[in-house]
């Protein structure tokens, strides 16, 4: 197959993961490739958004949470116990659901996660709040208020925001948990724009919020149903020949 | 029969009328003290030491005394307090150690005024040494304000939402840097007001320093921690009920400047609180 030959990014082995004793994730196996879009998804609670928390270890903030099975990043086991997490979460970025500015200016919510890390260097601030805000298709709308709250923002544009504040990490990997559920056409369409550049210079895992979104967006795609990985491939594939009988009616309406 | 209409109004009438009651003995107390007291108060009556079996001169280091137990207190109050509502808020765990914890701090809230000065009395001053002194005063009265800051400071911690957190996380902050950058920084004006809510109890109490550090009459100021003071709510109760001969006004008098006291620290916190609602950006 010539999958098998691009470089994988994440690596994920018989992974189970279980809330208070209900699996929301069973024996899952996937590998995501570099500098590619993977679609993760399916109905509601068919752990879409779980097996993205898993790949940057934010399940680690809820408690009640066991897992089962092995995470390879660059073939590194992100579980095992000398991982440096805070790290981790550095080269991983998530963006989610609901656009989350923080309180403060817009320049101080792209910078924040680089001033953790001990930049202050303002001109290289300056400098990344300038790139990621074109990365995310954002500078232009806010090139000439950058010192205004984030908060005064629209919904799309606050989501942009989230998305630049998660490049200026600098990371490898961009989570996105439905990153355009709350936002109208134009700005979704903005989003999905912006991917489709970024996947060049990142690996990008998203659960998109519809079919249509995933067909759009997706290199590989992979369906999910009640914990279950149902069926994984080329997104060209999936959404045109499905092979599972569950995928083509979830893809076609017929549930979900 | 009453139609509900009619009920209706009977019901927010008498409510009403219910809640004004409540402003009332404020009112009155305020005024009433107002009063009385206001033809005490000039220059001299501030600034001067008291003379004459208390009955003339000023009350200075009464007002002084207050003040230093008041700082006293917030010195070690504010720190403990704090500290240990962030531990409660954000790093403990639901496990029976704090659970135990938690109750102790209820429990704290609710001893009597007068047992903790007999328990500073024991410990401060008998055990530790320190005798009757602004130390001892002050550590007495920061235990008895430390529940109110605890519980008021957790309170307002919890309130930050829980996205902040999350997002802080998973932009690489470590958990420190979350509740240093995001938690403290949004949860401080409830903390502050928490913690002038437990300084104004502190500072009107008579009864945790009367053992450990309130002099009946010692008309100089303070040389050091270890020094005995005046304070006004002892100096209160002495002057109105220890000494014959006392002018009501002298009375009064003092009693006015210690509710000024008390309550412009009541409105730096509503100052505090409002202008924060105001930048509130959630």
């Amino acid at each position: 197959m010539v999958s098998e030959m691009k470089p994988v990014k994440f690596q994920v082995n018989d992974l189970s993961v279980y809330y208070d004793g209900h699996r929301a994730l069973n024996d899952v196996t996937l590998s995501i490739y570099a500098n590619e879009i993977l679609a993760i998804f399916g109905p509601a609670h068919s752990g879409r958004s779980t097996l993205l928390r898993t790949l940057n270890r934010l399940n680690d903030l809820m408690e009640g949470v066991l897992m089962d099975g092995q995470v390879l990043l660059d073939g590194e086991d992100i579980y095992a116990p000398d991982v440096d997490v805070v790290e981790l979460r550095r080269r991983v970025g998530m963006v989610f659901a609901l656009p989350i500015p923080l309180p403060g200016t817009i320049r101080e919510n792209i910078t924040y996660g680089p001033r953790l890390a001990g930049v202050h260097d303002k001109a290289r601030m300056d400098d990344l709040a300038e790139r990621t805000l074109i990365q995310a298709a954002l500078w232009d709308e806010v090139k000439n208020r950058l010192d205004d709250p984030a908060m005064a923002l629209s919904g799309g544009q606050q989501q942009r925001l989230c998305l630049a504040r998660t490049l200026a990490l600098e990371p490898e990997v961009i989570l996105l948990d439905e990153p355009t559920s709350g936002l109208d056409p134009i700005s979704t369409l903005k989003v999905e724009e912006a991917l489709q550049e970024l996947k060049k210079a990142y690996t990008i895992v998203i659960v998109p919020h519809n079919v249509q979104q995933a067909a759009r967006v997706a290199d590989q795609a992979a369906f999910f149903l009640m914990g279950d990985l149902i069926e994984y491939g080329a997104g060209a594939n999936i959404f045109t020949d499905p092979e599972d009988k569950r995928t083509d009616d979830y893809i076609t309406g017929r549930f979900g | 029969m009453i139609s509900r209409q009619t009920s209706q109004r009977i019901a927010f009438t008498l409510l009403g009328l219910i809640t004004f009651l409540v402003v009332v003995p404020i009112l009155l107390v305020v005024g009433y003290i107002l009063i009385q007291g206001i033809g005490a108060i000039n220059w001299e009556f501030l600034t001067a030491m008291p003379r004459g079996g208390m009955r003339e001169g000023g009350i200075l280091p009464a007002i002084v005394g207050t003040v230093l137990l008041t700082l006293g207190t917030a010195v070690v109050a504010i720190p403990i307090g704090v500290g240990a509502a962030v531990y409660l808020a954000e790093y403990a765990r639901d496990t029976w150690l704090t659970r135990l914890i938690r109750m102790a701090i209820i429990n704290l809230a609710g001893i009597p005024s007068v047992v903790y000065g007999l328990f500073g009395l024991g410990l401060f001053v008998l055990f530790l040494r320190f005798g009757t002194s602004i130390l001892a005063g002050s550590l007495t009265l920061a235990i008895m304000t430390l529940p109110i800051i605890i519980s008021t400071a957790e309170e307002a911690i919890l309130t930050v939402p829980r996205s902040f957190r999350v997002v802080s996380i998973s932009l690489g902050g470590t958990k420190w840097q979350t509740v240093r950058h995001q938690v403290l920084p949004h949860a401080l004006p409830g903390i502050i007001t928490g913690v002038i809510l437990g300084l104004m109890r502190a500072a009107g109490e008579t009864a945790p320093i009367l053992f450990t550090v309130a002099a009946f009459y010692l008309p100089r100021l303070p040389h050091s921690v270890f020094d005995q003071t005046m304070a006004l709510p002892y100096h209160l109760f002495v002057i109105s009920t220890q000494v014959p001969g006392m002018p009501l006004r002298i009375q009064y008098g003092t009693a006015l400047v210690l509710l000024g006291f008390v309550l412009s620290m009541a409105t730096v916190a509503t100052v505090i609180r409002s202008g924060a609602r105001r930048r509130r950006q959630w």
